[in-house]
Order: C-alpha cells, then sequence, then structure tokens
C-alpha cells in the first residue's frame, strides 16, 4: 500500500522519534512535569482532596474554553465570554429566586432557571454569529462589542449589585449540594461514600473525607467528551476544520459557511453559559463578574493546548489540558506561597513557550514530509 | 454539433461599458482537450466564468450534453458535472486527501445506529484508489495536504473533480506554480483524465503545455474567438500571432 510510511533514510536529531513524542506530547509531558514537581516541594500538594479541588477550579477554563476551541479553529475569537459566563449566572439565579418566591416548589424552579440561564446566552451568541459570519466584522471588534453589551445587562439584572440578592435557603441548599458535592466520597479508615458526606465522623476523620468524583467535575467531563466528539467525528466538526482551513474552498464546496459560522458563537456562547450555571452552583451566587478574569485564560488554555490561531487546527482535549495546567499553576504557586503577581508572569511564560514548541512541531511536521 | 459536450452559442457579456464577449461560439466535443488561449483580457476567463455560472451572459446560450444550463446557479453547474479548478485548488491544506476529496459531501456512517459520523476510513480508501488510477502515490493518507507537493495537490483537486463524475474540467493555469517535474505529472493527470473520457478546457499561457496536452486551440482576442485550429494545424508561432492580432484576415 502507498500508506505504509519509509522510515527516511538520514535520520537527523531534529527528526528523531524522541524530538518527535516531545514536540507532539509536550503539554502532556509539562502537566505531568508540574504535578510532579509541585507534589515533591509544595506540602499538602499530592492528596486527593487538593487535587479533586484543582480539577473543580479548572472547569470554568474548561467550559469556556471548549466553545473557544471551536471558534479559534475558524480563525476567530470570541472576547464576549468573560460575561456571557455571568448572563447565565445571574439569569439562573434570578429565575429560580422569582419562581421560588412566587410559590413554585425548589425542584422545577430551579430546572427552569438552569434551563432559562442557557437558553438566554444563546442569543448574544446568535448575535455574534450574525455580525461575523453574515455582516463580516471582523470577530475580535463584534464581540469586543458584545462583550460590553452582555456586561451591562448582566448588572442591569442583577440592579446595579455584585450578585443576585436574596437567594432562598431551600434553593441555596440544593445549589451547595450539587456545586460542592460528590457522587462518591473517600472518607479515611471507611471506604467510600456515595451521593453525600455521612454525618457524624469524628473531626479527625473529616479532615481527611476527599471527594473523589465532584459533580462539576463529571459535568463538565460530559461536555467535554461530547464537543470533542462533535468536533473530531461529525461532519459539522469536519466543516469547522474546513472553514479555518480555507474559508473559500469550504464555501466552494458547497458549505453553508455564513450559517456554520452562526452555530460556532452560539456554541461558544452555550459552553460558556454551562460554566455561569456551574459558577452559580459552586458559589451559590449570580455574579455577573464571574467569568471576567476566566477569558484570557480560557484562550491561554486553547493555545497552550496546540490550538493555532491563525485557524485550522486544534482539539478539545489540549484544551482541557491548557486549562488543567493553568490550574495546577495556580494552585501550586498558592501552596508554595508565591505572591499571587507571579502566576501571572507564569502563565504567560507557558504561553509564549507554548506557540513556539507548536511551530516548532508543524516545523517537525514539514520535516518529515520532505524526508 | 452531434458530439459537442458543451457548447455556447452566440454568449456575450458586458460590464458596464466594456464589451468582455462578443457573441462568442464555443464548443467542446466528448473526450477533447481543448486549450483556451489568449492575451488578458481578451476574454477567457469571463467566457469560462459564463460555463462555470460565476457570470450570468447578457445573450446567448450556454448547453451542456445538450441541455440548457445558461445563467444556472454554480452550484447546480457543478453538480451537473462541470468542474472548475482554479489556480488555488479551493482545497483545505489542514485536512487530509479523503476529507478533501469528499469535502462538503462527506461520507457518513451511523455510530450505535443513530449518530452519524464521517466515515474517515471509507474516504481515504476512495481516494486512494482514485489517485492510484491518476498514477499519484503519496506517502501518507492521513498527512494533511499542506505537506504534500504542489502537484499532488493539483492531483487531489483532479482527483476530487473525477470522484463527483465530472464530465467537463475546466483548468485554470494549472501547472503555473509548479517545478518542471511536477508539470509533466501534471500534464500526464491531464491526459489520463482525458483517456478516461472527460472533456477538458484547459487555460494556459504555457506553449509547451499547450502543444503537449491539447487536441484543438481557441484562441480569443478582444471578446471573440480569433482562432480555431487543430493541434496539428497549430505552430507556435502562428498562436502567438492570433494572439496579438497580426494575423491577414483574423478578427
Amino acid at each position: 500500500m502507498a500508506a505504509t510510511t519509509a522510515p527516511a533514510p538520514s535520520r537527523s536529531a531534529a527528526t528523531s522519534p524522541i524530538v518527535d513524542f516531545v514536540a507532539r506530547a509536550w503539554a502532556y509531558l509539562f502537566l505531568l512535569g508540574m504535578v510532579i514537581f509541585f507534589s515533591l516541594t509544595g506540602p499538602g500538594f499530592f492528596s486527593v482532596q487538593n487535587f479533586s479541588n484543582i480539577l473543580v477550579t479548572s472547569t470554568l477554563v474548561a467550559l469556556m474554553a471548549i466553545g473557544q476551541t471551536y471558534v479559534v479553529i475558524t480563525s476567530g475569537i470570541d472576547l464576549s465570554i468573560a460575561w456571557t459566563v455571568g448572563l447565565a449566572a445571574v439569569v439562573s439565579a434570578r429565575t429560580m429566586r422569582d419562581l421560588n418566591n412566587g410559590g413554585m416548589p425548589v425542584a422545577p424552579a430551579m430546572a427552569i432557571g438552569v434551563l432559562v440561564g442557557l437558553v438566554v446566552v444563546l442569543i448574544p451568541g446568535f448575535i455574534n454569529g450574525l455580525l461575523i459570519g453574515r455582516v463580516k466584522i471582523p470577530p475580535f471588534i463584534a464581540t469586543l462589542g458584545m462583550y460590553g453589551i452582555v456586561r451591562g445587562v448582566a448588572f442591569l439584572l442583577t440592579d446595579g449589585q455584585q450578585v443576585v440578592g436574596q437567594l432562598p435557603d431551600a434553593v441555596r441548599d440544593v445549589l451547595r449540594a450539587i456545586g460542592s458535592g460528590s457522587l462518591v466520597y473517600w472518607i479515611p479508615e471507611q471506604g467510600i461514600a456515595w451521593f453525600a458526606r455521612p454525618d457524624d465522623l469524628p473531626p479527625a476523620i473529616i479532615r481527611g473525607v476527599a471527594p473523589l468524583l465532584p459533580y462539576p467535575v463529571i459535568i463538565t467531563a460530559v461536555v467535554v467528551v461530547i464537543f470533542a466528539f462533535i468536533l473530531g467525528r461529525t461532519q459539522f466538526g469536519r466543516h469547522t476544520y474546513a472553514i479555518g482551513g480555507n474559508e473559500d474552498a469550504a464555501m466552494r464546496a458547497g458549505i453553508n459557511v455564513k450559517n456554520h459560522i452562526v452555530w460556532i458563537y452560539v456554541l461558544s456562547s452555550f459552553t460558556a453559559g454551562i460554566a455561569g450555571v456551574l459558577y452559580l452552583f459552586r458559589f451559590t451566587s449570580g455574579a455577573p463578574q464571574a467569568g471576567e478574569a476566566a477569558l484570557l485564560q480560557s484562550v491561554a488554555a486553547v493555545v497552550i493546548g496546540g490550538t493555532s490561531l491563525f485557524g485550522g487546527e486544534g482539539k478539545i482535549s489540549g484544551a482541557v489540558i491548557g486549562a488543567l495546567i493553568i490550574g495546577v499553576l495556580q494552585t501550586g504557586l498558592v501552596i508554595l506561597n508565591v505572591d499571587a503577581v507571579w502566576q501571572f508572569i507564569v502563565v504567560g511564560i507557558v504561553i509564549i513557550v507554548a506557540v513556539l514548541v507548536n511551530q516548532l512541531q508543524a516545523y517537525l511536521e514539514r520535516l518529515k514530509a520532505n524526508a | 454539433m452531434p458530439n459537442a459536450i458543451l457548447e455556447c452559442k452566440s454568449v456575450s457579456k458586458h460590464f458596464g461599458g466594456l464589451t468582455a464577449l462578443n457573441q462568442v461560439d464555443f464548443h467542446v466535443e466528448r473526450g477533447e482537450v481543448v486549450a483556451l488561449l489568449g492575451d488578458n483580457g481578451a476574454g477567457k476567463s469571463t467566457l469560462i466564468k459564463c460555463v462555470s455560472g460565476v457570470y450570468k451572459p447578457e445573450h446567448g446560450q450556454v448547453f451542456f450534453e445538450g441541455k440548457e444550463i445558461t445563467s444556472q446557479p454554480p452550484s447546480e453547474i457543478r453538480d451537473k458535472g462541470i468542474e472548475t479548478i482554479y489556480q488555488d485548488l479551493a482545497l483545505a491544506g489542514n485536512l487530509d486527501v479523503g476529507a478533501n476529496v469528499f469535502l462538503g459531501k462527506e461520507k457518513k456512517k451511523q455510530l450505535f445506529g443513530f449518530i452519524a459520523v464521517t466515515d474517515d476510513d471509507y474516504m481515504r480508501h476512495e481516494a486512494a484508489q482514485l489517485l492510484a488510477r491518476l498514477d499519484i502515490h503519496i506517502p501518507s493518507l492521513k498527512q494533511s495536504l499542506d505537506n504534500l507537493s504542489g502537484g499532488q495537490r493539483q492531483a487531489v483537486a483532479i482527483a476530487r473533480a473525477m470522484y463527483w463524475n465530472a464530465r467537463l474540467v475546466i483548468m485554470d493555469e494549472p501547472t503555473a506554480a509548479l517545478g518542471v517535474p511536477e508539470q509533466r505529472k501534471v500534464l500526464a493527470l491531464i491526459r489520463s483524465l482525458r483517456d478516461q473520457g472527460v472533456a477538458i478546457i484547459l487555460i494556459s499561457h504555457t506553449m509547451s503545455d499547450v502543444m503537449q496536452v491539447s487536441d484543438r486551440i481557441v484562441i480569443m482576442r478582444r471578446g471573440k474567438v480569433a482562432a480555431d485550429m487543430m493541434r496539428a494545424d497549430a505552430t507556435e508561432e502562428l498562436i502567438v500571432k492570433h494572439i496579438v492580432g497580426t494575423v491577414e484576415g483574423a478578427a
């Protein structure tokens, strides 16, 4: 078969399998290296509680990075999700509060709240998509405009406050049970417990209880699997790559590029919306600024994960690894008592290194192809 | 013309005050390679775009396989079997050969009976067979097109046209950006395409290409057909004279 690759006759250092492997898997190796480094140097870093905590913390950036990956593959960028997250949290919280105060039982009120939050965020995504796909406004500008609009709307909905006030206690309890809960707990000396932390444990044991499968992590994992599948295996995913690779070719091949772009930005808003609803569950507060700091981290996660800002290349798994790298870095530096400002510097360096390594990898690939 | 696969009758196209095509009659027969020559602005591209549906002629008719296709949208004309391969090839460089051949018309299969996923193995396999028919070998089918040579990419574009059953392929300067060995490969491709019964319109400025692969040569000048001759009757000198308009009695 023509498909069998002949080994290059003269294999220089640049095309050796080890260099090739490192260039390909560097993000995984880097994550592993950091975990080992912080485990050896940071007291308490190597513990189930801490790892579980890092996973939960990373869900926000990871969810935003999922949609952002799709956007960046089509050589766009979505800045507006910085506030879409908060919009979802605020709308959900308000809906839950008002329905419950209006006499609706907690369960349906909360279910509707979640639904409304997720649906409302589709509106800014849809408008982004129309502006970018049909009116041909550059993504940076369109989503920057939407950044301001969504921010303003989110604060309007909290009546100018930092959070949605006066959530009923019954609602708060359920939010906490899910947002801070875990499907499985590890109880020292007693084994595992399902669904909830058992009451009446001695204090010495309570300190050792570790959530093994926090609900936010499970939910995020499900979202990751679904969207990784769509990107990697379906026609929608294939067209996403095609548009990023050569928009003109995609159009001439009969792909409805304009509609596809609309879907991409709706999708980006949607995963940001999930992040926002999850934020509400985790912190029992609908805060407009929930996603503000995470925007640049989500872009960083996408880039660290090997997605090219020029479009056409990228994977969801990469974005997840990128989000975990940022989560480990932040937690590790805190445990080492490094001043918070160093986080920015370190994350910044990692982003630049990531882009350099990805360029190196593309170079190696070309070298190999021409060997 | 009983054997004509494409026939343009008295096609005219104006851009403002400029007459780009002036009542042009043009035809291509089945399995024929027609070289379309002319200086810049002679009307070659305008004629081609009137055939492929990009432009709508103001006057005249275009027939493909006996049926009128004048002014139909490009996608419909392509579905009928006329494929245009532009100079930039319109390929997605980040995707592999199979994905490009099937771009926009991906072959799907059902996962667990209800989830439609792309059938990448099938598409790669079909692409490999096509390329083998064209005598093109690509080291790894999973490689993205960015890692292939210009000639190989041209082959992929041609393979795509073949797969979707094009009976007329329009090629715009197919050898312009290629090195000499690659140019030869592409000319061989054109021949093997014709041998499979596909008609070809070849737009080219490279005289040696034209002399090597074409059956007939049509020369345009100022929006009109200035000459229409069999390759056997043509010399490079005569062609150039027609292009620049120094032949006595020429239109």
